[in-house]
């Protein structure tokens, strides 16, 4: 007959047994060769040879590192040594405790007979009987307290069930990764049964009543599962109400609940122990006595410490909890996920003092809880507390997951007088980020896979994001550089559209906008309703946005900004995008105009190579020709000179076209990159176009408008329209176009991202990057010769970077971490050594 | 870039001008054109008569060769690769082009006309376009005192945006009775130094180079110092050789800083003291120099056996690269070695690293934080790091009055964010006590006026341990 052994999914499964019991056989038939961590070959590690008992000590020390490692990364291990001592056993239950995992022990009673036999087979076992005897006498001993002893299931196997075993995994309780929604998470109820109601007929749930007209059951047409934070009881009108509902809807499947504080108090106190009767259990016992829920205490005992669902994106429990603890059990789990991470201090109204740990929560998955009444529910690190304080006269709130949108009801009437007011909403922390987030060599996780920034470019980083960048909770997103289109091998020109169109056609891309490139500075304007939505969003400084440079650097000092975010804010108004959007701050991406509002020094520079050029060509024209009046051959040096000062002529045209008179300054807007209701990656350039023309049309002194054509990537004629476009918009002294995949930042490339802009520039233009003489023949031969793979590669980082960001919910420090990486990526490197 | 170079006739020495040709050995009727790395040279006479004979040098550079020389061009301006004025502009290109070109006129050798080599005729040289570092005076000062008058006409930035004034070049015109080898020398030398740029590296032989194109002229000219330093790209240590060679009675006189020492000790010094008075006064051992800069203090600390452990952060590595030369971080003995670690760090950003301390000294560390951003430094300093002293310095911005130079609300230093009085540092460091659970107390450091404080203020905050 076939033994089954039930072992948790993720558990630190100790061996016992005597040598020569079978433990190695009975680790290799049933586990992972790297599940098994055996003495025998940690010996043979530290000392080349696994006999050699001077090594234990060490080996021993090296497999408890390498489990360490294991547990905390959630993998199941199995522990193959003797054990026979409880010492040993200890401290593997120990190792178990600290990574809150179920320590399991697995005994292999074989007689000492059969021990005996096997040792004297092994040529390298040198060792007498009584070694064998003297661990079997202990395993003996040892098997009836190993429970004691801290592991959460025993089994033991003798000889007749070793040969016929099969290991059965368990799933934890708290594990329901399989379950992914779409939930309705509900806060802190308290008893308050008629509010529940309301809120879930709210939600769109149907109720069930029973023959007497009690709300049992609840169904959700568009099959949501509802998922309680716990505390249905106490202080409240009608706790056995909420209870039956609750009880029921688990019940036929249509919701989970996880267990509250007061939940576990009223299950001790059901159980005939020893309770405080405070914080409202009085009246739910009253109301149990008098209204009694049928199988009461064995719902209450069931109720597990958290759930992990949607395939481990959403953690549930009453307090809160840590990222170490998701999908773990052991008694200090469960005490954090029921009351929190208390500091075992108490506050003036004698309630616990509690750790704010979500201020620390760096993990993936969102948690949901309750627990501390807040006024207004606030995403933390990707965290939310839903206790809104329904029994204490405030809301009952619940979460629509994944669309994350809050749903509340108020509370018919303050229920129970609160102990100590709720608490208020915080303004945006003023704790500073942690620098092992965005210095050394890091890796950074993007949708479209991870990036590595090397620690030469994030120190450089460090230097401009602490020094010179805006306050960096204003720093949302920072846009990525640009690659031009592949290079053109039509005469003449570097660049042209045609190979723009070809690279994304090659790419995959059909449908591209072309849009004017505004040769100015490169500008994101991050503009809130009013300083409280900055202060409560951003940062609490008095200002009501910021309008940074693509290093993150302030464009102007903070009065000329405010003004300049005051008539950002007044177009938004006008144009009804705070209604339309559903926001109150707005993030745009723009280009800031003209060029000198912040480059005159740079165009300055420009300027006086130029005027070297428009100074020196004349004077050496004069000489040559007075040599060639004298009669001499100066061959072609004359055309040569006067090619020269055409070109620096018109070098010298191309940097004046982008010079304007001080303080006129406009903005050309192309994207609206994210808003307080949400993100718009996924818009396409024509909604983004739309929202900035309503801005322009608000107001046309302040905004420029972009001129663009879309145009089909494989049409000959598409090509020939776009690059007379280009031509007319260049040749009248634009920089030239950018042309971007239609369907917007987030069209995808396969498993990657597209390129997302490649700019074609002028052919004046590039003579401010090339140099004024860029266009003869032989320079340009030697520039088509260039290089594009780096500025795409590095492009497309950014890209990635940046897109992440700018995903809704993104936690204040995972943001920060992203833009310094765009940063980094975009700096020089320095040496970070020291 | 272009140069002329213009003989004129003079009845007593030069009765022909054309004889410029036999002393360049450049036939006045020939255009010569010679290759170089980076362009070619070519000369030919734009005009010819026994009146006035004209030689040109025309110099075309190909900007690509030169970006791929890729020359070092301190200070030059560069843009990027392509984008310079190299093509333009008078420069050690034009020096190079002169070498090469009227090598024997340089050494004032002629076969044809040796007496006319070797004395003074009436020319002028024209250089239209030549980058003068430090303004057109400077090209008066280094071409008068050698027998030119000097016409340096500044060149205009941009006529079409006159708002910009004037560019750094000028259209320089040299007339004077010199003799010919002399003028080639005084060219090969002055242009660079005008221009204060080489497109190669300066290495120890450009000494020997300089004295014999300086030979007769460089060691009394007044502003040899200047001519030097700049020739040999401002290499001290080239300077001091080059300069002992040329007159070896000045060249101790080195050091051209004009700051005076009062007898007085200065306030960076006092400041340094009274910080370490009040760091010893706390008895820490392990300590923080958090914006430690080129490192003075950790200096100090080295230097102090109580200190067992000093780390010393900055935010700049460049900075922090200066420290660790300042201290020979490389060369200290082991043990020495073991005491002292630089680091980078923000003290915006919470740092791991910095906790667990005795004591930090945020010495003129402050003022140098974007105001709104101090919360962001008190949680990094006083809520993370928590040493158990925080020893913090600022400016007094009330004691500026003093400061005759400074501006009516001018900052000392251009990257100050802020400069408190104070009462403001007063009611930031109360703020920090009451947030963090530190004590305070505050003192100034330097002469004290009755009504505007010290100079510099201090502020010692004590970890306190029950709260």
């Amino acid at each position: 007959m076939t033994t089954t052994v039930d072992i948790p999914e993720l558990a630190l499964v100790v061996l016992v047994g005597a040598t020569g019991s079978g433990k190695s056989t009975f680790a290799r038939e049933h586990f992972l060769p790297t599940q098994v961590l055996s003495s025998d070959f940690f010996r043979g590690l530290v000392a080349d040879d696994e006999n050699d008992q001077s090594a234990t000590g060490d080996a021993f020390e090296a497999l408890h590192y390498i489990a360490a490692k294991r547990l905390r990364a959630g993998r199941l291990t199995v522990v193959d040594a003797t054990n026979v001592q409880k010492h040993a056993r200890a401290s593997l239950v120990k190792l178990a405790r600290e990574h809150d995992v179920l320590p399991v022990a697995v005994v292999l009673d074989t007689p000492e007979s059969l021990c005996w036999e096997r040792t004297q087979a092994r040529p390298d076992r040198l060792f007498g009987r009584e070694v064998v005897r003297r661990q079997t006498r202990e395993l003996r001993r040892s098997i009836s307290g190993l429970a004691r002893e801290g592991f959460r299931k025993v089994a033991v196997l003798g000889p007749e069930q070793l040969s016929d075993v099969e290991l059965r995994y368990a799933k934890l309780f708290n594990d329901r990764r399989d379950l992914t929604g779409p939930f309705d998470i509900v806060g802190d109820v308290h008893g308050c049964a008629e509010e529940l109601s309301q809120l879930l007929v709210k939600l769109g749930w149907e109720l069930v009543a029973d023959a007497a007209g009690r709300p049992v059951d609840a169904v959700h047409p568009g099959g949501r599962t509802a998922v309680f934070v716990g505390d249905l009881v106490d202080r409240g009108p009608d706790s056995p109400g909420v209870l039956r509902l609750v009880m029921g809807m688990i019940e036929r499947g249509h919701a989970l609940c996880v267990a509250g504080n007061h939940e576990a108090k009223l299950a001790k106190k059901l159980h005939g122990r020893e309770v405080q009767v405070r914080h409202g259990l009085a009246e739910t016992l009253a109301q149990l006595e008098a209204d009694p829920v049928d199988g009461l205490p064995a719902f209450l005992d069931g109720l597990v410490s958290h759930y992990v669902l949607d395939e481990g994106r959403l953690v549930v429990a009453h307090a809160g909890l840590k990222e170490e603890y998701h999908g773990r059990a052991s008694g200090r789990v469960r005490a954090f996920a029921m009351f929190g991470d208390t500091t075992g201090e108490t506050d003036e109204y004698g309630l616990p003092v509690r750790y704010p740990w979500a201020d620390d929560y760096r993990g993936r998955a969102t948690v949901v809880y309750g627990h501390t009444p807040t006024v207004e529910p606030e995403w933390v690190n990707n965290t939310i507390c839903l206790d809104t304080g329904c029994v204490f006269g405030g809301t009952l709130t619940a979460l629509r997951y994944p669309e994350r949108e809050l749903v509340s009801v108020p509370a018919l009437r303050e229920h129970y007088a609160p102990a100590k007011p709720p608490a208020a909403p915080v303004p945006a922390a003023a704790r500073a980020f942690e620098l092992k987030r965005v210095t050394g060599r890091r890796h950074v996780e993007t949708a479209t896979g991870t990036i590595t920034v090397q620690a030469e470019h994030s120190a450089a980083a460090l230097e401009v994001m602490s020094r010179f960048a805006v306050d960096p909770r204003w720093l949302r997103w920072l846009p990525p550089t640009m690659a031009p289109a592949g290079t053109s091998s039509v005469e003449g020109y570097l660049e042209h559209p045609t190979s723009a169109l070809a690279d994304y056609a090659s790419a995959g891309v059909e449908r591209v906008i072309c849009e004017e490139k505004h040769m100015g500075s490169r500008a994101v304007v991050l503009v809130c309703k009013d300083r409280d939505v900055a202060a409560r969003s951003f940062v609490d400084d008095g200002s009501t946005g910021a309008v940074y440079t693509r290093t993150g650097r302030p464009f102007f000092e903070p009065g000329r900004t405010e003004e300049l975010l005051g008539g950002v804010r007044a177009a938004v108004e006008r144009a009804g995008l705070w209604d339309s959007l559903g926001c109150d701050w707005l993030l745009l991406d723009c280009e800031l105009l003209p060029w000198s509002a912040k480059a005159e020094t740079l165009i300055r520079q420009y300027a006086a190579v130029g005027a070297a050029g428009r100074a020196v060509l004349p004077a050496a024209l004069d000489v040559v020709e007075a040599a060639r009046s004298r009669g001499l051959d100066v061959g072609g040096l004359g055309a040569d000179l006067r090619t020269r000062l055409s070109e620096v002529t018109a070098f010298a045209e191309a940097y004046r076209r982008y010079v304007g008179p001080p303080g006129a300054t406009t903005l050309a807007p192309f994207m609206v990159l994210a808003s307080s209701a949400g993100g718009y990656a996924d818009r396409d350039h024509g909604w983004h176009l739309e929202q900035a023309d309503a801005l322009v049309a608000a107001d046309p002194g302040l905004f420029t408008p972009t001129r663009r054509i879309v145009a089909d990537t494989r049409s000959a004629e598409d090509a020939d329209r776009v690059t007379a476009w280009w031509r007319e918009l260049t040749e009248s002294g634009g920089e030239g176009m950018v042309v971007k995949p239609y369907a917007g930042l987030t069209a995808r490339a396969g498993r990657g991202l597209h390129q997302p802009g490649l700019k074609v520039r002028g052919r004046e233009y590039l003579r401010i990057i090339y140099g004024p003489g860029y266009t003869a023949e032989a320079q340009l031969n030697r520039l088509r010769g260039r290089s594009l793979g780096r500025k795409r590669g590095l492009a497309l980082r950014e890209h990635a970077l940046g897109l992440e960001a700018l995903r809704p919910g993104t936690p204040p420090w995972r943001v920060h971490e992203l833009v310094f990486a765009v940063l980094a990526c975009e700096s020089e490197p320095v040496d970070p050594r020291l | 870039m272009l140069l002329t170079l213009t003989a004129t006739r003079d009845p007593e020495i030069l009765p022909d001008a054309t004889d410029l040709g036999y002393l360049l050995v450049k036939h006045p009727d020939r255009v010569q054109p010679f290759e170089l790395p980076w362009g070619t040279a070519t000369v030919f006479y734009p005009e010819a008569s026994a009146q006035r004979c004209t030689a040109a040098l025309l110099l075309e550079v190909d900007p690509m060769k030169l970006a791929e020389a890729k020359g070092r061009w301190d200070g030059a301006q560069s843009l990027n690769q392509y984008v310079n004025d190299r093509p333009y502009a008078a420069s050690s290109l034009l020096a190079a082009a002169l070498n090469r070109s009227f090598r024997s006129a340089l050494r004032g050798t002629s076969k044809d006309r040796p007496d006319l080599a070797g004395i003074a005729i009436p020319l002028a040289v024209r250089v239209p376009v030549l980058r003068c570092k430090g303004g057109p005076e400077v090209a008066v000062r280094l071409f008068e005192p050698l027998g030119w008058q000097v016409a340096a006409t500044p060149i205009p930035l941009d006529e079409t945006l006159p708002e910009w004034g004037d560019s750094r070049y000028v259209d320089l015109t040299l007339t004077g009775r010199v003799r010919l080898a002399d003028a080639l020398n005084h060219l090969y030398v002055l242009l660079p130094v005008l221009d204060d740029a080489k497109h190669y590296w300066v290495a120890p032989d450009e000494i020997e180079k300089l004295v014999r194109a300086g030979d007769g002229w460089l060691s009394q000219h007044p502003e040899r110092r200047l001519i030097v330093r700049r020739y040999l790209a401002h290499s001290r240590a080239l300077t001091d050789r080059a300069l002992s060679q040329l007159a070896p009675d000045d060249a101790e006189v080195v050091d051209e800083s004009p700051e005076k020492e009062s007898g007085k000790p200065k306030l960076n010094a006092l400041r340094r003291t009274a910080v370490l008075a009040a760091l010893a006064s706390t008895g820490a051992a392990r300590v923080l120099d958090l914006g430690c800069g080129p490192g003075a203090l950790v200096a100090d600390l080295l230097r102090d056996k109580r200190y067992t452990e000093i780390v010393g952060a900055d935010v700049s590595p460049v900075v922090l690269d200066i420290a660790a030369r300042r201290i020979r971080l490389d060369r200290l003995p082991d043990r020495q070695r073991a005491r002292v670690k630089l680091l980078q760090t923000a003290l915006t950003y919470r740092d791991d690293r910095l906790r667990g301390y005795d004591a930090a000294v945020l010495m003129e560390v402050v003022e140098h934080v974007d105001e709104p951003r101090l919360p962001a430094l008190a949680d990094a300093v006083f809520g993370h790091a928590r040493p158990g002293a925080v020893v913090v310095t600022t400016p007094n911005v009330e004691y500026n009055a003093r400061y005759e130079s400074l501006p009516e609300g001018g900052h000392r230093h251009e990257d100050h964010r802020f400069e408190w009085t104070r009462a403001q540092f007063a009611a930031w460091a109360s703020g920090i006590t009451e947030e963090y659970a530190y004590r305070v107390e505050l003192s100034g450091v330097g002469d004290e006026d009755p009504d505007l404080g010290t100079p510099t203020q201090l502020a010692l905050f004590i970890r306190e341990e029950n709260r």
